[in-house]
């Protein structure tokens, strides 16, 4: 067997950004493939969340005038839990088996690295909350209007969600406390989005039409696509440390 | 002052006898302030036309409204130098001041309730303000749950710091969610703050109970400081010196 | 190149080991030793720039290193205990993601090979996730054919392996050593280092 080595890869060999694409497509792509690979797990998540749905009515009575009421904010606060409750799935296997500590040591900004995983995690988690909702809305009465602006809602939210998420799930990467302790880090920060998404079904009711909170869930998602990132990353390396 | 004595002072060490000696200033300052304000608060402010003497609890409920919300802008502060320079007696000084925040953010919350039910009949009316005093109860819990689940101090200063800083940014966006939230499902509703309109002595006394307030939280933020420096000192050389004054 | 100085650690406030010394230049190796739990993990976690030293100072190629320094990482392979597989992906997929990671873009015949010259060539189809303690060991190592970083940072690479992996490992290594690569490497059993120079630290 021959083995030689010719020459090493130095510092400045490949420019910044196309290491930061490379990295945000070899993360996401991975992810991807092995979320494919453990979707049965993904499909207990959408489960969660039509259980969860379904005990609203069971709790307050099938009168549908009050459903139709509660409706939005049931959906919504749902998708919140099978969000948090899916957080875990983006450091934690990486964490265990020793392939986060590769990623914080290849030359592939970490940033990117994790918003590969995030993206992979909404794919895999968000974005089939997404299609699942305005199913769950006709159970409330919500019309298709309203159905259509609820998954809008949750397409734009949900985003936010695992970028906030990610944040919290690397903060608490490999504690004891683990799943209340980051339902009680994320939940306060999850309001604004809860807020405005649940509202906008409710402006919408009231004629005011929704593009105000669509937009305000639209501009938090843009500002915490270019922030979570950075905090996770800080917050990943804290976890190695 | 010199750059270099802040960073003599930046050591934990020689933060110590510092924080020991400012304690009792503070402590009676806030002691002296606190009196002259409920004097004022109690007896000179004039009783209001409309709520009668029950108003008067806004003496505690602003001033501590204002140092829970100061507290979180502080502990941040401290958060951002612990990271940036890496040090430990920042990273202290964010973890004393936690539990004082969450000490006033929970004062606000029960004295406005208790304002609440004679004013507005109600103990709990969901205004934004109040709701965000709520939040922002949550966010202190948060940050120092995390640090009590890390036992590593390090990496707890360092992943509660990035908590703090996360929080700080996201204090705005949720205080004005909150506050759309409040106008859309309740209209024109009355606010908390709507408060008597401010005769000279009610703001007087208010501004008295605030500094009243800062300066008792400095000094409790000073001495539960030490007690945090000898616990995660306990290594350390000059401790052993401290032993024969305890005594 | 490599330089650490007053180098300490602590773990639980128990300190791990204060004042560690040593320079490296290119062809030459640093074995570590030590009973378990005298710091071995740390030290090395400290060279590849996962952590931040309790105390002192690394120095790589004369500037002073943090932990997550941009110029150390891009010099470095890590290969510590933990092997950094998935188990859902097979051996070659697992190869092929960690080498594109580290910067190389092989075909899937050179990972083959690989696999091949670390004895796992028959192991197509099956996921990490069946596959032995030695065997997943070996895919972990098989990275070192793909990068082409200067140092390499193994932490006990020898553990479940069998003869033949071990030979395989010191035959990597001695080439890497030759090829004015540096390597520190925490180890139980005595491996062969016959190129380079070899020194040894003692924890």
């Amino acid at each position: 067997m021959s083995v030689t080595v010719t020459s090493f890869d130095e510092v400045g060999d490949q420019p910044r950004d196309s290491s930061a694409w490379k990295g945000f497509a070899w993360s996401i792509a991975r992810d991807l493939r092995l979320a494919f690979r453990s979707r049965a797990e993904l499909g207990v998540l959408i489960l969660f969340y039509v259980i969860v749905v379904t005990l609203f009515p069971l709790a307050v009575g099938a009168d549908i005038a009050l459903l139709r009421a509660l409706g939005p904010g049931v959906l919504w606060v749902a998708a919140l839990l099978a969000s948090l409750l899916s957080l875990p799935r983006i450091f934690a296997a990486d964490f265990a088996d020793g392939s986060l500590e590769q990623l914080a040591l290849s030359t592939q900004p970490l940033p990117a690295l994790i918003s590969g995983k995030i993206a992979a995690h909404w794919i895999s988690t968000g974005l089939p909350l997404v299609l699942v909702s305005p199913l769950l809305g006709a159970q409330f009465g919500l019309t298709a209007g309203e159905g259509w602006l609820l998954a809008l809602g949750l397409l734009i939210g949900t985003p936010t969600l695992s970028l906030l998420g990610a944040i919290g799930a690397a903060l608490t990467l490999g504690l004891r406390a683990g799943g209340g302790l980051l339902a009680l880090l994320i939940l306060p920060l999850y309001v604004p989005i809860l807020i405005f998404g649940a509202g906008s079904i409710e402006a919408a009711r009231a004629g005011l039409g929704a593009s105000a909170q669509l937009s305000l869930l639209a501009a938090v998602l843009l500002a915490t696509v270019v922030g979570a990132p950075i905090a996770a990353t800080a917050a990943v390396r804290i976890a190695l440390d | 002052m010199s750059s270099i004595a802040w960073f003599k002072l930046a050591s934990p060490a020689s933060f110590f006898p510092l924080a020991r000696r400012l304690v009792p200033w503070f402590g009676a300052a806030a002691a002296v302030l606190a009196t002259i304000g409920l004097w004022v608060g109690l007896l000179v402010a004039p009783t209001d036309a409309q709520q009668g003497d029950a108003y008067r609890i806004i003496f505690i409920h602003v001033p501590a409204a204002w140092m829970s919300m100061f507290i979180y802008l502080v502990m941040a502060f401290w958060c951002a130098v612990s990271l940036t320079f890496n040090t430990r007696l920042a990273a202290m000084l964010a973890q004393a001041l936690a539990p004082t925040g969450a000490m006033f953010t929970f004062l606000a919350l029960v004295t406005g309730a208790m304002w609440g039910r004679p004013a507005w009949g109600t103990y709990w009316a969901w205004d934004a303000r109040m709701t965000s005093e709520l939040i922002l109860l949550f966010l202190y819990f948060g940050y120092m749950a995390l640090r009590n689940a890390i036992d590593d101090p390090r990496r707890a200063d360092r992943a509660s710091a990035v908590l703090a800083l996360v929080g700080v940014v996201n204090v705005p966006i949720i205080y004005f969610s909150v506050k759309w939230w409040n106008t859309l499902h309740q209209g024109a509703s009355v606010s908390l703050t709507s408060a008597p309109t401010m005769a000279a002595p009610m703001l007087a006394g208010m501004l008295v109970m605030a500094f009243a307030a800062w300066f008792y939280a400095i000094a409790i933020v000073l001495l539960r400081v030490q007690a945090i420096i000898v616990e995660r000192e306990k290594n350390a050389n000059w401790i052993g010196d401290l032993v024969p004054r305890t005594r | 190149m490599l330089r650490a100085e007053r180098l300490a650690a602590q773990r639980g406030g128990v300190t791990l080991f204060a004042s560690v010394e040593f320079a490296l230049g290119p062809g030459e190796a640093l074995i570590v030793t030590g009973a378990n739990g005298s710091g071995k993990t740390t030290l090395l976690r400290i060279v590849a720039g996962l952590t931040q030293p309790h105390a002192g100072r690394l120095s790589w190629r004369s500037a002073p290193v943090a932990a997550f320094d941009h110029a150390l990482r891009s010099a470095t392979l890590y290969i510590g205990h933990a092997a950094a597989l998935k188990d859902d992906f097979t051996a070659e997929e697992n190869l092929l993601s960690l080498a594109t990671l580290h910067g190389a873009a092989p075909a899937r015949e050179s990972v083959r090979e690989a696999l091949a010259q670390w004895s796992l060539g028959h192991h197509d189809g099956v996921t990490a996730r069946v596959l032995s303690q030695g065997q997943r060991r070996r895919i972990a190592l098989a990275r070192m054919n793909f990068a082409r970083r200067r140092l390499w940072v193994l932490d006990e690479p020898a553990t479940a392996l069998d003869a033949s992996g071990v030979e395989t490992l010191e035959k990597r290594v001695n080439a890497h050593l030759a090829g004015q690569g540096i390597a520190v490497i925490a180890t139980h059993q005595p491996l062969a280092i016959t190129s380079g120079a070899m020194r040894s630290l003692e924890l």
